[in-house]
């Protein structure tokens, strides 16, 4: 299972508490965890991906592992820690509005 | 026993304040969509329990949400909204082109028959359509395909289109307005569309009665004679008794015809309001007084309505869509501040009270009149 957290406003629309665990095939990049994610929570469709170019939204950040994975190519393997469900893929809203 | 139910949008999440039809006391509902910037809130006329939110952030785009219980329940309804075909460009604040692109919904505009028909105005400019409750939206593009579509500019606020009137008597009649490109009407239900800005003078563009370019800020219609149409432009007050044919200044004796909303007076079709602001450049009312004007005659003749607003040290704004009109005997006449204030007279603008004092900036005010 892989692990997910959510900004506190996306966990509210998609209403869920703390993490979400998601099952995620064999390969485990950005653009499968995501695409996972919006299967199971329809409503969080285009607050994080344009919803034509796929592209992440500017001020939308994918961490992980104490890593910045936000410029990362979307079909780039995620480190083993997260697709071993050890550590948590972090949706986040960037740090922005003074 | 009648009641009035206010649908506010602030800058940080909806509220939703209800009376009865004496409307001296009011419960305050909210935040509803908290942290959220909340555009629009609109009911259908058709059945009062269904509303639609135009909810967005900077962080995470556009939603849009719908009750069908008057405002209790909310669900995320579909938000792709999706130029058709290759989206083309408009010309940028420095005079070259850019490349159309959706950035948020403004102003949602339901049918007055049908609850699942709604029109939505965007920004970059364009109008948008669903037919089955906000599950799926579809463009009309033949305004965004207009021929001088291209030469649009962005107002300050951006190339937003903000304002949808539905001609209750004719179902293919439709006017909209755009910052900065002006106004314009159809009358196939949207397949097609014209500029109609004969008349307007705007001295910021370069041929000042070019038929498009103008900064339209609000128009405002009386179901009972929808070919009379009232204007606030970026300055001056317009109206038009020909559908838009033609316009002509009615801004009188106004103190500043610079302003942003315009509404209409439910029972007397040539009583209008407008909250004069002092310039383009300073966004408060003039002298720090904020007072609504009120023409009886269609414009032109403007009387001060101070009673109960601040009449000393007051520098809010009051936005295109933060004012609205009960349908009650006596008309409830109601307005959003940028300073989180939101007011109301019970007796057609003569008193003024605040309903409440400290919301976020308010976006937008729309008024339901309940059975």
């Amino acid at each position: 299972m892989i692990r997910v957290v959510l900004p506190a406003h996306l966990r509210t629309l998609a209403r869920v508490d703390g993490e979400v665990s998601l099952e995620v095939g064999d390969e485990v990049t950005q653009r499968t965890v995501l695409d996972a994610l919006e299967s199971r929570f329809p409503m969080l469709r285009g607050t994080m991906r344009d919803h034509v170019t796929q592209r992440r939204r500017p001020y939308v950040r994918f961490f992980a592992c104490e890593e910045d994975l936000s410029n990362e190519r979307p079909d780039a393997p995620l480190p083993p820690a997260v697709a071993g469900g050890i550590e948590p893929f972090l949706v986040v809203g960037a740090m922005a509005g003074g | 026993m009648s009641a009035v139910r206010l649908l506010v949008g602030t800058r940080k999440g909806a509220f939703v304040l209800s009376a009865d039809g004496k409307r001296n006391e009011w419960k305050i509902d909210g935040p509803f969509f908290a942290g959220w910037e909340i555009y629009h809130m609109k009911g259908s006329p058709a059945d009062p329990d269904r509303l639609y939110a135009s909810q967005s952030s900077g962080w995470f785009g556009q939603l849009i949400q719908r009750s069908d219980d008057g405002g209790k329940t909310w669900e995320p309804m579909d938000n792709r909204f999706l130029y058709d075909g290759q989206a083309g460009t408009h010309t940028w604040y420095d005079g070259t082109p850019h490349p159309w692109e959706f950035a948020r919904v403004w102003h949602l505009e339901p049918s007055r028959t049908d609850p699942d028909l709604v029109y939505a105005g965007v920004e970059d400019a364009a109008l948008f359509r669903t037919r089955d409750g906000a599950k799926s939206w579809e463009e009309l593009p033949a305004l965004r395909k207009h021929p001088s579509g291209p030469s649009w500019q962005p107002g300050a606020g951006g190339l937003c289109l903000h304002t949808i009137l539905l001609d209750p008597r004719d179902p293919e009649r439709m006017y909209v307005a755009i910052s900065a490109a002006g106004a314009f009407r159809s009358d196939d239900a949207g397949g097609s569309w014209r500029p109609i800005n004969r008349g307007l003078k705007s001295n910021a563009i370069p041929h000042e009665e070019a038929e498009v370019g103008h900064c339209v800020h609000r128009i405002a219609m009386h179901p009972s004679a929808p070919d009379v149409l009232y204007m606030q432009k970026h300055w001056d007050v317009m109206r038009t008794t020909n559908g838009g044919e033609s316009w002509t200044e009615v801004s009188g004796n106004l103190p500043t015809d610079f302003g942003f909303p315009i509404d209409v007076h439910t029972h007397e079709p040539q009583t209008i309001y407008v909250v004069p602001i002092k310039s383009d450049s300073e966004h408060f009312p003039p002298d720090g007084k904020l007072r609504v004007y009120r023409s009886r005659t269609g414009g032109d003749q403007w009387e001060a309505l101070s009673n109960g607003l601040p009449q000393e040290h007051c520098y809010v704004n009051v936005l295109r869509d933060a004012m609205a009109v009960d349908a009650l005997d006596s008309c409830g006449v109601y307005f959003g501040t940028t300073g989180g204030q939101v007011y109301a007279s019970a007796d057609a603008g003569d008193h003024w009270t605040a309903i409440v004092r400290d919301l976020p900036a308010v976006l937008s005010v729309e008024v339901q009149t309940l059975a």
